[in-house]
């Protein structure tokens, strides 16, 4: 061995150790298919992003395993009589990752920030709302009108150090649409139990877990090493192989190849998205339908017939392999009391061909049908679904399926609502009912208000509109459920919509691992447990 | 020759210019980027301010103005899906995949000319025939196609190699290397040999063809005669004149490669600039998406530039007629 190959192998054996991790750290691997876009919690407002970025920051609210609100950072609030001042009592002893003290500037200075041009998180506190500062620990946050679900998303409206954004130049949110790069898009400062170690957009993420978080930590990891993977396969063959513990999603075909492996296991479940289908109830004439000079779908018989039409308990166990719930509302039955006192009318073809006929269409009609191939579990296979159950009661469809980019710029209002006849997915942010009766269901006449601009086919009753408004502003819960029921039930019987199922969530996870799945498909690795 | 080079700089302005063209052209068919960046329930007045903001709202010409004024004075933009610059992005990236294309680049010639010399001289072996038998198959079978089936051979059955990922990197200055490192290394086989399946193949099969083809020319019959060894024969005068079109195969491929490298780096979550791409086609990332093709445009255009060049110093004939253009 020459001196020089000696040197070589000498390095080479030294970057193999150093490259070696150590051994005793606990180190949590996760793959999902989306992408940890920005660091900066108001900049989008997706799922993937509010659940990576709440192992970093906190809200004053949180929310637990059953989804129900907890305090966060804020111990305890009290609500006025009036209903127009909310009491907040901050918890003490708080320390941001940089080592500042969490006060009530920092609220201050966050609702500012989330309020301000360019964040996509501007609806989570009022436009109107003063925050006054009492003393260090306690705010008061005053309303012009009551506000029974102030804080319903206040678990995701995470709060931001003030001293590290103004040294950092990083007072105004990062715009969606930013065109000079941000500090706070690449660098975080939370007071979570997880603290940011390095940041590789589209690549890696390293998370280290917070020695001095002020609460007790219910997870037993070291370290989260999160990559998004984007290719199905691929993702699920590091699950098998063990490079990674946790995956989201699993795809419907691989469900039983996981489970029935040494190596990891499907967690499923009912998740918060209701998957439904529109229709345009609001021209004179359909744009894509050979009915000429009318609109089959203002008339209530033909949305009727449609809905009796598809036979959801066969998408249920052909296309969606069983895993998800029929639903006969437009909001998951975790998210309303009262959702039990509605059930699905019956698949029934030969009442549906009678409507029909009744209706004018003995012979059917021809319309075009819009839908997304890579945005909901299955979205396309159940278009087609839907496509050939209509067909046997004599409706041609026309589907026209296409990747999400192109979907959404055809449907929503910035593409015109152009679409007949559609397949979308809704989760409503607050979870609460209020957000579906208002976007989804509300009538889109006036084009300034933001009522109904979801409601890509124009469903329209007023007095559903009303009972939205007095929603909207309703403290008594009992009152207040009594009447979002009787909002639902004007949907309902109207057959405005045609609401299908809640799909499930699958996650693959190692055996290795023990992890709580919340409905709404956060994956929070805060709650995971990891043996080696 | 400097008229010849300044002539062809020219052309690949010309070539680069419509690239960018043709490309902002189709960008009109990827859908809306709004709708990307923005969640679902984002209000349509907020959705209009980011529309404005990224100058959306202007016909596309004026954008595409706008944009072509921008890349020639080496502002790329900032990427809508990452708040970075693309510049950032894509440096980041690049060493992930010329790694790779190079790794494969070199599997590829190795394997490919033994091989090809292999089945060139004992044409009728078994072993000739196997050989025969990849190389229909490296043609054939899609790269993705070989990608997961190599996946689930040796990550998931084997549990030899990783299933995705570059390993540990170590960084030089602002060049990350996975070839320092044991995983690294272990992480470069399998998406090295995915991507250059094809490339060997197709080398594999040229020299077979030359050697067949030399085997049969005079020189050899003469060193034959003059009673030099197999050997000599073999490598010393026939693999050698069967060299040049390999070598300018593998330069010309070199682009291929990288602009191949997409498919290939999606599979293996390969962090480099197809994979980028790719997330940026899925998010209407225009930057990013420009960007990327007018780099791929550019290392084509540099390669043939370099292999025009070199055909001239190598070959007589061609200098004359640059020197007087018909």
């Amino acid at each position: 061995m020459t001196m020089r190959t000696k040197i070589l192998a000498a390095t080479a054996a030294a970057l193999l150790v150093g490259a070696a991790v150590p051994a005793m750290a606990v180190t949590l691997r996760y793959a999902n298919q989306g992408d940890l876009k920005s660091l900066d919690p108001y900049t989008v407002n997706e799922t993937t992003t509010n659940a990576h970025l709440g192992h970093v920051y906190e809200g004053l609210t949180k929310r637990g395993k059953d989804l129900a609100i907890q305090p966060g950072l804020a111990e305890r609030w009290e609500v006025s009589e009036d209903g127009l001042t909310w009491r907040f009592f901050l918890r003490k002893g708080v320390k941001f990752h940089n080592g500042n003290d969490f006060t009530a500037d920092d609220v201050i200075f966050s609702a500012n920030r989330v309020r301000a041009q360019g964040s996509n998180f501007q609806t989570r506190v009022p436009s109107n709302a003063e925050f006054v500062k009492v003393d260090d620990h306690t705010i008061d946050v005053k309303l012009k009108t009551p506000n029974p679900i102030l804080n319903s998303q206040w678990d995701t409206w995470y709060i931001l150090d003030k001293e590290w954004a103004e040294a950092n130049n990083a007072t105004a949110p990062t715009p969606a649409a930013a065109t000079t790069p941000s500090y706070a898009a690449l660098n975080a400062n939370g007071t979570g139990p997880f603290k940011i170690e390095s940041h590789q957009p589209g690549v890696k993420t390293v998370f280290k877990a917070n020695k001095e978080w002020w609460d007790k930590p219910e997870h037993n990891l070291d370290e989260i090493v999160f990559t998004p993977i984007g290719s199905d396969a691929t993702r699920v063959a590091a699950l098998l192989s063990g490079e990674v513990d946790v995956i989201e999603p699993v795809p419907l075909q691989d469900i039983q190849r996981v489970n029935s492996s040494p190596n990891a296991k499907v967690l499923s479940g009912p998740e918060l998205r209701t998957i439904f289908l529109g229709m345009d109830q609001t021209r004179d004439e359909l744009l894509f339908s050979n009915v000429k000079g009318k609109n089959p779908f203002k008339d209530k018989r033909v949305r009727e017939a449609f809905y009796k039409a598809i036979d959801v308990e066969t998408i249920k166990s052909r296309v969606m392999r069983g895993l998800a719930t029929p639903s006969a509302l437009m909001i998951a039955p975790e998210l309303f009391a009262h959702s039990k006192d509605f059930e699905r009318p019956k698949y029934d073809l030969e009442g549906a061909k009678k409507l029909l006929a009744e209706a004018g269409y003995p012979n059917g009609f021809e319309v075009g049908m819009d839908c997304p191939n890579d945005r909901y579990v299955n979205d396309e296979a159940i278009c087609q679904a839907v496509v050939s159950m209509l067909a046997r009661a004599g409706i041609k469809v026309n589907l026209m399926a296409q990747p999400k980019a192109q979907y959404f710029a055809k449907v929503l209002k910035s593409g015109n609502y152009n679409t007949s006849f559609y397949l979308l997915g809704w989760t409503p942010g607050t979870f609460d009912s209020h957000n579906v009766l208002h976007d989804i269901e509300g009538c889109r006449d006036n084009p300034q208000s933001a009522r109904g601009e979801s409601n890509l086919g124009n469903f329209c009753n007023k007095k559903h509109d009303e009972l939205t408004d007095k929603i909207l502003v309703e403290t008594d819960k009992a009152k207040r459920d009594q009447m979002i029921k009787e909002a639902f039930q004007i949907t309902f019987d109207e057959y405005g919509y045609i609401p299908l199922h809640q799909q499930a969530l699958a996650w693959g996870v190692s055996n290795k691992v023990k992890l709580n799945q919340r409905a709404d498909n956060s994956v929070l690795l805060y709650w995971a447990q990891k043996t080696e | 020759m400097l008229a010849f080079i300044v002539r062809r700089a020219l052309q690949a302005i010309g070539v680069l210019l419509a690239v960018g063209i043709i490309a902002f052209a189709m960008f009109r068919f990827a859908g809306d980027p709004v709708n990307q960046i923005v969640s679902i329930d984002t209000p349509a007045a907020e959705r209009e301010q980011v529309r404005r903001s990224l100058g959306l709202d202007d016909p596309v010409p004026v954008q595409m103005a706008r944009y072509l004024v921008r890349t020639a004075q080496g502002d790329f933009g900032v990427s809508y899906q990452f708040r970075q610059p693309v510049s950032d992005l894509l440096a980041e990236r690049m060493p992930a995949t010329l790694e790779l294309a190079l790794c494969a680049t070199i599997f590829a010639t190795v394997f490919g000319v033994l091989m090809g010399v292999y089945s060139g001289l004992k044409r009728d072996s078994v072993l000739a025939k196997v050989f025969q038998t990849i190389s229909l198959i490296g043609i054939s079978l899609p790269t993705f196609l070989i990608g997961i089936l190599l996946i689930y051979l040796f990550a998931v059955t084997l549990g030899w190699l990783p299933s995705y990922g570059r390993g540990d990197t170590v960084q030089l200055g602002w060049w990350s290397t996975g070839l320092l490192t044991g995983s690294g290394l272990k992480a470069l086989i399998m998406p090295s040999i995915t991507l250059g399946l094809f490339q060997m193949t197709l080398i594999m099969r040229i020299v077979r063809a030359e050697m067949l083809e030399v085997l049969r020319t005079d020189y050899i019959k003469f060193a034959r005669a003059r009673g030099l060894t197999t050997r000599a024969i073999h490598f010393g005068h026939a693999l050698k004149n069967t060299l040049v079109p390999v070598i300018t195969i593998v330069g010309l491929q070199f682009g291929s490669v990288i602009a191949f490298a997409i498919i290939t780096e999606t599979v293996f979550q390969w962090p480099g600039m197809g994979l980028l791409f790719v997330q940026a086609v899925q998010n209407v990332d225009i930057p990013i998406m420009a960007a990327y093709l007018m780099l791929v445009a550019l290392i084509f255009v540099a390669i043939n530039l370099a292999v025009d060049i070199l055909y001239t110093v190598v070959d007589p004939r061609l200098r004359t007629t640059i020197r007087q253009p018909t």
